[in-house]
């Protein structure tokens, strides 16, 4: 039989005919439609039981109240806590996408040693027992050589317990050393100290004010506790309150206003001291409170009178007379007046000039402590633990001055004056710093001029960061003990500056810690305990837990039912009981400090010639300028008028770009005298003439591949300008020029 | 000259070149013809069979892979010991959404020490009960992922058996084999054990049709269109394009929500 072309035909169309009788074609058919839907890179919700667990938000340091959503052990969504006294139900943006922090790619899984040079990103994991002995090593070396007041640490917060801890540790281990990241509430507290001798937090009624006078203060750009700030706003729209922003640039906050007031920049106090002029002349102030609550009223009124009237402070700021006339007198008349500052969300201090010209205008209309005004908040007094026993290291060591000059005779009244520690370091002019500890911060980031502070870490030998997240500062550092993130870990929050009320959050594990990592404060406790002797005993505590349990007492059980604890009898101290100060008053020119009362502008950095325009940053709820970045949700809200591609845009109003030669979306080379940037340029009606602005909140080298290398830092374009009297950083911008790139 | 028309004119001239070759034309077309037809019918057939036997028997061979589960679990033992039949252990939650396969807080009421001594059970305790680990189940009747299935509407709403769709899986003393479908990931389950989709019983499938089968049935009785398959859709959209209002497709095809869209089943 020979088998031929036809035979082997007939094979193929008994084949296909069989095929088609059996269930091969269309088994496939279906079987290749489900595979379709079956690829890997799908992302498939889980599947369980939903469970919903309390907590507190500490991404930024509004102390919002989450109720996180489990299905099984895996949290998927963060929702705002409904009758939380702050953020009722509401959350930011930043707050919604933690979980991307949680489980992001920018997680420090385990201790890691450094290998290498620093800032490589070259690491070996070691034991947590290890890296704990080579901290207690390096420290106890450090105090055997009596340099105890070498060591240093720099915290986001001084306030709950774990800055606490850390704070006891360095007590008992002898260095001065904790330095605070500083913001407006460094002025406030200031202010607040020298204007009625009381060592409080502000806190703003802003639920009950109705005409909220703000220098430039981001109401719904993120400043104070953001999601309070958005219900109080969208409160005065439903109650017919009036918001009257002063500020430079049109930010959402100047677009949502009632009046949007352009000013000047750095004339703010100006301005405050030109509206108190009016208020006095038409004597539109509260003259029960003026006349028995008050001191030093009739100096101040008499200079006020001199030389801040309309005219003059209209040439300063900017602002028309009338204008200012009009705005003295809406805001005298108000039944509930509240005028606040803190440029955009209030990261840097600002000077204390300001601040207390601002503060000066909530006196003179009476509504210190006030329903609808402005509280002094007292710290909760929970923390209530032995004092500690200093052997004569560590006494010896608490007597050096601090590296960053708080509390000096020069800076008697700060407490923490973290922007001058780059300088303190590179200049070597007190002494060097020998290790440094960074927790609850991220200075290499959010410090101004990072070549000086990247310079004044290099010369630092030791650095450890405490930080969740591979951020700038854990990228420079020589050991990196992780702490749990914020959603793995119990943690006291205490109450958030702005609140009128005591308020402390309870952050809790909503999933078991995914990696390799340790509470900071258990770290603390093991490190004390591995050092021995007196820093061992002022750690009774077996754990963390055990002292935060120990630590809120009867709160603790309050704080695991409700998820905070709120002051259950709080109540507004009378103006009798307000006043701490040596007249037992309201002091309106301090005598601690003689040139408070003069507006002296600011001495920002740069000469005119070189550098004939001025660069101020903005912020934007929508870009993370703290201790995170912003996770990739939050970057893809990010408008294409703000970051495009790797670009970063400055706002230019036309006229200015149109002197420059410079059209929409042209590159620029942007120089002040700290630094350069390469920016595309957009073009705005919105910002003063002669004005470029930059946000913040980008150009991070760290953090996840949505985040790092786009835009740039504002921080690298500016650098810090110390206060006279506070020694804070009171730079609000910096000379710059521009030219096409 | 397109290639069939070159193949035809080879085939002439091939045909041709044989007949000059012979020298009866007649005997030799017979003879060709004889030569030819046993071969052609008998390929025909060896193929035809060749393909029948990879369709239906080795093909699900290849599709399958075969999967013991990681302990073998006797139902029987379990119903005795229980009060509330199924629902003990596969139960409804709180908020209505269903539990499925037990996780290891249900079992570790009674199996917190070892129970007997069969070597599963002693391997469940030390693997993971005493390691807190959660036994990773196959499941036989898992959907794929596109598919919303809601049990509480099935269950507590029109008040289906466990049995019609699962079968009598709560009278079996040892877990089956689980085959898992090599391109999908899936069990063997869901199209059935038989390759051909032939099924005698309602839980021996778990495909659309199958859904659609017994959403028909039921929605006939309150004169209702049926669930559609995509194939009954594009017919019915069709019908509905070239003679507007002659379908039967009117009303929604889901009792759930009378709407007829496919987002009522497929998430």
């Amino acid at each position: 039989m020979k088998i031929d072309r036809r035979s082997f035909l007939s094979f193929l169309i008994g084949g296909a005919a069989g095929t088609t009788l059996s269930p091969l074609t269309w088994k496939l058919m279906d079987d290749s439609a489900i595979w379709t839907q079956m690829w890997p890179w799908t992302p498939v919700p889980e599947d369980g039981e939903a469970s919903y667990v309390n907590s507190a938000c500490s991404l930024c340091s509004g102390g919002c109240g989450i109720t996180v959503r489990k299905i099984d052990d895996r949290a998927v969504k963060i929702e705002g806590m409904k009758g939380h006294p702050l953020n009722n139900g509401g959350l930011c943006i930043l707050g919604l996408s933690g979980l991307q922090l949680l489980y992001g790619p920018t997680r420090v899984w385990t201790p890691l040693k450094r290998v290498g040079k620093r800032g490589r990103g070259r690491w070996e994991k070691i034991s947590w027992k290890g890296a704990v002995s080579e901290v207690a090593e390096t420290l106890g070396d450090l105090r055997k050589k009596g340099q105890s007041h070498t060591a240093g640490i720099i915290s986001g917060s001084d306030r709950g317990t774990v800055p606490r801890l850390f704070d006891r540790f360095l007590t008992v281990y002898g260095s001065p050393n904790l330095m605070r990241t500083s913001s407006i509430i460094d002025s406030y507290e200031l202010t607040l100290h020298l204007m009625q001798g009381v060592q409080a937090l502000p806190g703003f009624d802003f639920e009950n004010a109705d005409f909220i006078l703000s220098f430039g203060s981001g109401i719904v750009d993120g400043w104070g506790s953001p999601v309070r700030m958005f219900r109080a706003n969208s409160t005065w729209c439903n109650t017919g309150g009036k918001v009257v922003q002063i500020e430079p640039r049109l930010s959402n906050t100047a677009a949502k206003s009632d009046k949007w007031i352009p000013i000047n920049p750095g004339t703010e106090t100006a301005l405050a001291l030109g509206i108190a002029h009016v208020i006095i002349k038409e004597s539109l102030y509260d003259a029960e409170f003026i006349n028995y609550y008050s001191e030093g009223f009739e100096d101040w009124k008499r200079f006020v009178l001199d030389e801040y009237g309309p005219d003059s402070v209209a040439t300063i700021t900017g602002i028309d007379s009338a204008t200012i006339i009009a705005l003295a007198s809406s805001f005298a008349r108000a039944s509930k007046p509240l005028a606040i500052c803190g440029r955009g969300q209030g990261t840097t201090p600002g000077s204390l000039n300001e601040c207390t010209a601002v503060h000066a205008l909530n006196a003179l209309v009476g509504n210190i402590n006030k329903k609808g005004g402005i509280f002094a908040v007292a710290e909760p007094d929970y923390i209530n633990w032995p004092e500690v026993e200093m052997d004569a290291r560590a006494a010896v060591g608490m007597q050096k001055d601090r590296l960053d000059g708080a509390g000096s005779k020069k800076y008697p009244f700060s407490r923490h004056l973290l922007n001058r520690l780059p300088q303190a370091i590179n200049s070597g002019e007190k002494y060097p710093l020998k290790a440094l500890f960074v927790a609850g911060a991220n200075p290499l980031y959010t410090m101004s001029d990072s070549k000086a502070v990247k310079k004044a870490f290099d010369k630092v030998p030791f650095v450890v960061s405490f930080s969740s997240y591979m951020d700038e500062t854990a990228q420079n550092a020589d050991l990196i003990l992780p702490n749990h993130a914020y959603l793995e870990r119990y943690e006291d929050i205490p109450t958030p500056a702005g609140m009128p009320k005591p308020v402390i959050g309870l952050s809790r594990p909503v999933v078991k810690p995914l990696f390799n990592t340790k509470h900071t404060g258990d770290v603390i406790i093991l490190l004390a305990k591995a050092m021995g002797g007196n820093i061992a005993d002022a750690f009774a505590w077996n754990s963390y837990d055990e002292c935060l349990k120990e630590t809120l007492g009867y709160k603790w059980r309050v704080m695991v039912e409700k998820g905070f604890w709120s002051h259950p009898d709080f109540f507004v101290q009378t103006h009798e009981e307000s006043f701490d100060t040596v007249s037992g008053k309201f002091e309106f020119a301090p005598k601690e400090t003689g040139s408070l009362k003069q507006f002296k502008p600011v001495k920002i950095e740069g000469d005119k010639t070189n550098y004939p325009l001025l660069l101020i940053p903005y912020d934007s709820i929508r870009l993370a300028n703290g201790v995170v970045g912003d996770p990739p949700f939050v970057m893809k809200s990010v408008d294409d008028t703000v970051l495009k591609g790797t670009d970063v845009f400055i706002e230019l109003n036309p006229k200015t770009a149109g002197e420059h030669g410079l059209r929409e979306g042209q590159l620029a080379m942007l120089s002040t005298p700290v630094g350069k940037a390469r920016v595309k340029v957009h073009l705005f009606d919105g910002i003063m003439p002669g004005l470029v602005a930059l946000p913040r909140g980008l150009g991070h080298t760290a953090f996840d591949d949505y985040l790092a290398g786009k835009g740039i830092n504002f921080n690298e374009l500016i650098g810090p300008v110390e206060d006279s009297v506070s020694g804070l950083d009171a730079a609000w911008g910096i000379r710059v020029k521009l030219a096409k790139a | 000259m397109s290639a069939l028309d070159n193949n035809a004119k080879e085939i002439a001239e091939d045909a041709g070149g044989e007949e000059l070759a012979t020298s009866s034309p007649e005997i030799n077309q017979k003879e060709q013809d004889n030569r030819s037809a046993g071969p052609v019918i008998l390929f025909f057939i060896i193929g035809l069979f060749a393909s029948l036997i990879l369709g239906w028997i080795i093909f699900p061979k290849l599709l399958y892979s075969k999967k013991k589960q990681p302990i073998d679990f006797n139902h029987v033992l379990h119903v005795a010991e229980v009060e509330d039949g199924c629902e003990s252990c596969h139960f409804f939650r709180e908020d209505g959404t269903y539990s499925g396969v037990p996780k290891l807080e249900q079992c570790i009421d009674c199996h917190e020490e070892i129970q007997g001594d069969s070597p599963d059970e002693i391997k469940f305790v030390e693997e993971y009960v005493s390691k807190g680990r959660e036994v990773p189940w196959l499941i036989y009747s898992r959907q794929p992922d596109c598919v919303f299935f809601s049990h509480a509407a099935h269950v507590k709403g029109a008040g289906m058996d466990c049995v019609t769709c699962h079968g009598h899986i709560g009278e079996s003393e040892s877990l089956k084999i689980y085959e898992e479908n090599r391109i999908t990931g899936y069990s063997r389950d869901i199209w059935g054990k038989s390759i051909g989709g032939f099924k005698k019983n309602t839980w021996d499938r778990m495909k659309m049709d199958d859904c659609a089968e017994c959403h028909r049935e039921k929605t006939a009785n309150i004169e209702r269109t049926d669930v559609k398959t995509p194939t009954n859709r594009l017919i019915d959209h069709l019908i509905d394009m070239v003679y507007p209002g002659t379908s039967k497709s009117g009303k929604g095809g889901s009792i759930q929500t009378e709407r007829d869209a496919c987002f009522v089943c497929h998430k």
